[in-house]
């Protein structure tokens, strides 16, 4: 009996072994040794995790496999999502060395946390209407977003590029008329390939990636709604001197280059 | 009474169930403890989120009915495969099953294939004017879709445990095929299909993923509770958390009233 309690006991504690080593870690202990830039001048190592905005998807992941040729010994770990839901994982302790979001507002969620060490704007994006190849649905300007029998994707306006939407589509004073709200950009680019939506507004570096199954209708008013792009290597990362080193190459030429190529603008 | 009160259980049994049972009880725990109780009030008397309840309790109600109507007949069917060769039984299990290990996100890109303006059968009903996506008959479509399994298996095992030897009585003494399937089938199995329908309600209440990618998200028309419930998240967590406590709490009111009353043995 002796033997099987104890048998009893070793179980548990390897299991609540197990558990607590599943936990992420949220305290703020964690958070607050970690200083980041501390160390610039030393090679960064290990693993660099960047959250992004789901607009920044080939960007980054074509400079990530740069920056995993220059730093070899650094793996490039991105997580892609809506600036918004992102912001929150971070807030909540998702474990993040550095935030590039597609808004100034959802950087502010981190930054109001006192996670955001250093934003920098390193990017700037407009807005465009995409359509499915060939344009089924005859859509030639804004105004059209309005046209009922079309079947219209939009982001909701929580995700920057509803945002975005939002105040371009009140500053031409057009009613639009969504048959969905999408959490993040690509959701509505996805809606428009597949050729379920009609016509939806996204960025223009959206457009451009998703290549011949989508085309883009350049807005003339797009200036009235421009996004700004800031990143931030995250207090208490775990890396900081690859966040820097990561920051460093997406403000210098090289991250200039691919986002340029990409569609988006100069800060 | 069970032959098994009174004897005591195994420390380590109790542990791992105190573990298993800890797991599934102090999430929900701690989501009630983070609750914006102040707020309440406030969240939960907001539109959107009168909205969202309604449209959820509307189509989860009326997916089960569609479970209901087309499940039961499948377990039926599922019940009577066993004396099928193996390879067609297998194939018939394993299609039930499907919906059940699928990402429902991977579902909705599914039915989208079917079903979408671009589909195999969507295509034609659209030149008809009968587009399904984006309308509320996605949300019960796709909830139908994630759901059904539960109530199939639920039937098919009340059937299976059933004493079948009644409905060879009742037509032996004459009662038609109708007669025998209102009569008795249904009877024997009535306790497997509540329990089934609850867990079909239950499920298709708390369907996400398959109804964003199919049915999309508009206030009113597609946004249930729990993809406003996502939504909100990224913008006001402490709504999101409020939309989720109703979620639960119409779940477990759900789930205690009809198992009280239909399942034996589960409400003593």
């Amino acid at each position: 009996m002796t033997l099987r309690r104890g048998r009893a006991a070793l179980a548990a504690a390897a299991l609540l072994i197990a558990l607590v080593g599943c936990a992420p870690q949220t305290d703020a202990g964690a958070r607050d040794s970690g200083t980041t830039g501390a160390r610039p001048a030393a090679e960064p190592s290990g693993t660099l995790t960047v959250f992004a905005a789901a607009s920044l998807t080939e960007t980054f992941d074509a400079l990530a496999e740069e920056f995993e040729r220059q730093h070899p010994s650094v793996e490039v770990v991105v997580n892609y999502g809506g600036s918004a839901a992102l912001a929150q994982q971070i807030v909540s302790g998702a474990p993040a060395d550095v935030f590039a979001a597609a808004s100034e507002a959802t950087m502010q969620t981190v930054a109001d946390e006192g996670l955001a060490a250093d934003p920098v704007i390193f990017a700037t994006n407009t807005l465009e209407l995409v359509v499915p190849a060939g344009n089924p649905g005859a859509v030639a300007g804004l105004s059209d977003l309005a046209r009922p029998e079309l079947v219209i994707a939009l982001c909701d306006p929580v995700a920057p590029c509803g945002a975005a939407a939002e105040k371009l589509l009140v500053a031409v004073e057009i009613a639009a008329a969504p048959d969905t709200l999408e959490e993040d950009v690509k959701a509505v680019v996805t809606k428009v390939r597949l050729g379920e939506a009609d016509a939806g507004l996204v960025y223009v570096t959206d457009v451009r990636a998703a290549g011949d199954d989508v085309e883009g209708i350049a807005i003339a008013e797009s200036a009235e709604a421009v996004n700004v792009y800031p990143a931030s290597p995250i207090v208490g990362s775990s890396n900081p001197g690859a966040a820097v080193a990561w920051i460093a190459m997406l403000t210098g030429l090289e991250g200039r280059k691919v986002l340029a190529e990409a569609g988006f603008g100069e800060p | 009474m069970s032959p098994d009160r009174g004897r005591a259980l195994s420390p380590l049994i109790l542990v791992l169930a105190g573990v298993a049972l800890a797991l599934l009880v102090l999430p929900l725990v701690a989501l009630l403890i983070r609750a914006p109780w102040g707020d309440m009030g406030r969240l939960l008397t907001s539109p959107a989120v009168g909205q969202a309840l309604l449209l959820s309790v509307v189509t989860a109600t009326i997916a089960t009915g569609l479970c209901l109507v087309f499940g039961i007949p499948l377990a039926i069917l599922l019940a009577r495969a066993e004396h099928w060769p193996v390879l067609p039984r297998r194939l018939l299990r394993v299609a039930v099953t499907i919906p059940l290990v699928l990402p429902p996100v991977i579902g909705g890109i599914a039915l989208l294939m079917l079903l979408g303006r671009r589909g195999l059968l969507g295509s034609v009903l659209a030149e008809l004017g009968w587009g399904i996506t984006f309308t509320t008959g996605a949300v019960v479509l796709a909830q139908t879709f994630v759901s059904l399994p539960f109530l199939v298996f639920a039937v098919e095992g009340a059937l299976r445990t059933a004493d079948r030897r009644v409905e060879l009585a009742a037509a032996t003494l004459g009662a038609s095929r109708g007669q025998v399937f209102r009569l008795i089938t249904l009877r024997l199995v009535a306790p497997g299909v509540a329990a089934g329908a609850v867990l079909c309600f239950t499920r298709a209440l708390g369907e996400f993923g398959a109804t964003i990618t199919f049915a999309g998200s508009l206030p009113g028309v597609t946004r249930t509770l729990p993809i406003a419930s996502y939504l909100a998240l990224q913008s006001e967590p402490g709504q999101a958390i409020a939309l989720a406590i109703i979620l639960l709490v119409v779940s477990v009111v759900v789930l205690l009233a009809l198992r009280d009353r239909w399942m034996p043995g589960v409400g003593r």
